[in-house]
């Protein structure tokens, strides 16, 4: 299995090409793979040739899908890296992005910032992906920073910080909630956001998210090497030569940053960031070195297919990514970890 | 003596003191290991072996001394040239990931490997080395939670002797091990002191085991060193009884001649 890790690459490469134009072929209105290849050669520069195709369809390819495509990518790229950076850092299986407070950061920050009376767009985003972004990276610090005593994070300190500082943000979440009357709060916004859905409606979102998503997957790859030493614990892993705290902070920087930038584009989205990295896992073998490129291109075109199912199947009602990923990647984890012949020792 | 450190030193700990927050310590310790020997740590759980060799690889700084390997002091040294120098093999090893045992030992090139790089050929030849030496070659491919407990010992040993040290630190390395495992770890660590020149220091819980195998023991008591010398000097009636609060009979191994001890319990001892 080992020895086609190129072909491996390759397909999956592949398969998020082909799921992606596939997304951005289907909607109300249809337009099929050829024109739009047609439509990128002729942005690109390389064929010069507008005819087959409407104006408006244009339009919709660039203003209205592909901007969100993308988005859908960026995110479930962003999600299964976290994944594995945590589950490998953390030596945990129930490890996910949102395992160290990002999550309940995120939801703090958002139901934040639907309860101010003021509305702005910066670069693209609203206040709420804004508060969001803040909250996740602002509550992954607080975990930090309380598990830290005498120049050491240990690992268990931060799970049991991230679980406390989770609770109570969840908890005053909860209280607003109830409170949503008096203060005005539309529930259903706060929902949405909880539940997850790709909001990209302007390419500046994707300017300016993309570089940091694919710019932080990159660099994960320089730490690969560094994660397969955790393996063997933190100090089994500075037996090997890692500056275990140094690393550490930085894994847990990187998978913290590529959350935060998810959750800007796409609220809460679950199961995607625990089940990818397991997928890959029992596909590839523990080896970090492939498992962080393979899950993110495997964690894109997961999200990208979720995301068409989600505007698609109850067009033009849509239905929380959320609720996709789990109904999709659950049967479909199941198959893999059956059809692995051996037992799947995480 | 302990003031220079020459070449032929390889382990040192001068005058080096550490304490836990909870009030366990080690008082001043001297030790020196010549880089030819294979030394035995020995001492009632809690007389502080495992802290002792925890301070010799460097994760644990000392609160008063210093500790040098090669003549350089460990502070001087990053994590990863520590480990470029030293190995351990803990008390303690697992991974939660279906690992093959030639990918464990791989990870024993972690220290030598540069960035994106990835192991190279020779780290490659160097891990089928190791795992040539502790005979578990033909395990390569096999996944190392599916491994007993001997196999797994060999493995991580291998995962060690990959890092090409020069000082090897086993913490119990043949404790949960059958006899034939026991004696086929201690050749091993033998083997690799005699043809390798590794400095082996490892704690031991088996005083028969120790005594056989090891040229020199240092049986630590309450966070200091009680006896420090060959099995002759330290494995005695009376020392074994202080330290350890047994009663034992000290014979003679008939083929070693190292000393070996017999085990009389309280009840017995009336005969």
């Amino acid at each position: 299995m080992r020895k086609h890790q190129g072909a491996i690459i390759f397909g999956l490469v592949t398969v998020m090409i082909a799921v992606m134009l596939l997304s951005v072929s289907v909607g109300p209105v249809e337009i099929s793979v050829p024109v739009i290849a047609k439509m990128l050669w002729h942005k690109l520069g390389i064929y010069h040739n507008i005819s087959g195709w409407q104006p408006a369809e244009e339009s919709i390819i660039f203003q209205i899908r592909l901007p969100r495509v993308l988005g859908a990518a960026l995110v479930g790229a962003a999600l299964s890296t976290a994944g594995v950076l945590f589950q490998g850092l953390f030596r945990n299986p129930m490890a996910d992005p949102y395992i160290i407070g990002t999550a309940a950061g995120a939801a703090f920050g958002a139901t934040l910032a639907m309860l101010l009376p003021l509305s702005l767009v910066f670069y693209g985003f609203g206040l709420v992906p804004i508060a969001a972004f803040l909250g996740a990276l602002g509550s992954v610090i607080m975990v930090y920073r309380l598990a830290r005593f005498g120049g050491k994070a240990p690992i268990i300190s931060m799970l049991l910080a991230g679980f406390v500082v989770s609770s109570f943000l969840v908890a005053i979440v909860m209280l607003l909630l109830t409170m949503s009357d008096r203060l005005g709060l539309k529930l259903q916004q706060v929902f949405a956001f909880l539940m997850g859905g790709i909001s990209v409606t302007y390419w500046q979102q994707v300017a300016v998210i993309a570089p940091l998503i694919v710019g932080g997957i990159v660099v994960t790859r320089f730490f690969a090497v560094h994660l397969n030493a955790f393996s063997v614990g933190e100090e089994g892993a500075a037996y090997l030569g890692i500056d275990v705290e140094r690393e550490k902070l930085i894994i847990l920087g990187l998978g913290s940053l590529l959350t935060a930038c998810a959750v800007s584009l796409g609220g809460l989205i679950g199961f995607v960031g625990l089940i990818m990295p397991h997928a890959m896992r029992l596909v590839l073998g523990p080896d970090h070195r492939l498992l962080l490129p393979a899950s993110a291109m495997a964690g894109a075109a997961f999200l990208v297919i979720a995301d068409l199912l989600a505007r698609t199947l109850l067009s033009p009602a849509e239905i929380p990514i959320g609720v996709l990923t789990a109904l999709i990647g659950a049967p479909f984890f199941i198959y893999l970890l059956r059809r692995a012949r051996r037992e799947y020792a995480f | 003596m302990l003031s220079e450190t020459t070449e032929t030193t390889n382990l040192l700990l001068h005058n080096v003191s550490f304490s836990y927050a909870d009030g366990f310590a080690l008082h001043h310790i001297n030790l020196l290991v010549p880089g030819s020997q294979m030394a035995g740590l020995l001492g009632p759980n809690g007389s502080g072996k495992t802290t002792l060799l925890r301070l010799a690889t460097g994760v644990l700084p000392p609160t008063e001394g210093d500790v040098r390997v090669g003549g350089i002091s460990l502070g001087k040294l990053s994590r990863k040239q520590v480990a470029q120098r030293i190995a351990v093999v803990p008390q303690q090893f697992n991974i939660p990931f279906a690992y093959t045992v030639e990918e464990v030992v791989l990870l024993g090139r972690t220290p030598f490997v540069r960035g994106l790089a990835g192991e190279g050929k020779r780290d490659r030849q160097i891990a089928a080395s190791a795992l040539e030496i502790t005979g578990m070659i033909g395990f390569r491919n096999r996944h190392f939670n599916d491994l007993s407990g001997g196999e797994r010992q060999k493995t991580v040993l291998a995962m060690a002797l990959a890092q090409e040290p020069t000082l090897l630190l086993l913490d119990e390395p043949t404790a949960h091990l059958d006899i034939s495992h026991q004696v086929e770890i201690l050749e091993l660590l033998r083997k690799l002191n005699r043809e390798k020149k590794v400095t082996v220091v490892a704690a031991m819980h088996d005083l028969n085991l120790a005594s056989l195998y090891f040229e020199r023991l240092v049986l630590l008591n309450h966070g200091s060193v009680f006896a420090d010398g060959s099995p002759d000097v330290v494995i005695t009636k009376e020392i074994i009884h202080e330290v350890f609060s047994a009663t034992v009979e000290v014979g003679r191994h008939p083929k070693a001649f190292v000393p070996q001890i017999i085990i009389l319990p309280p009840d017995s001892q009336s005969n």
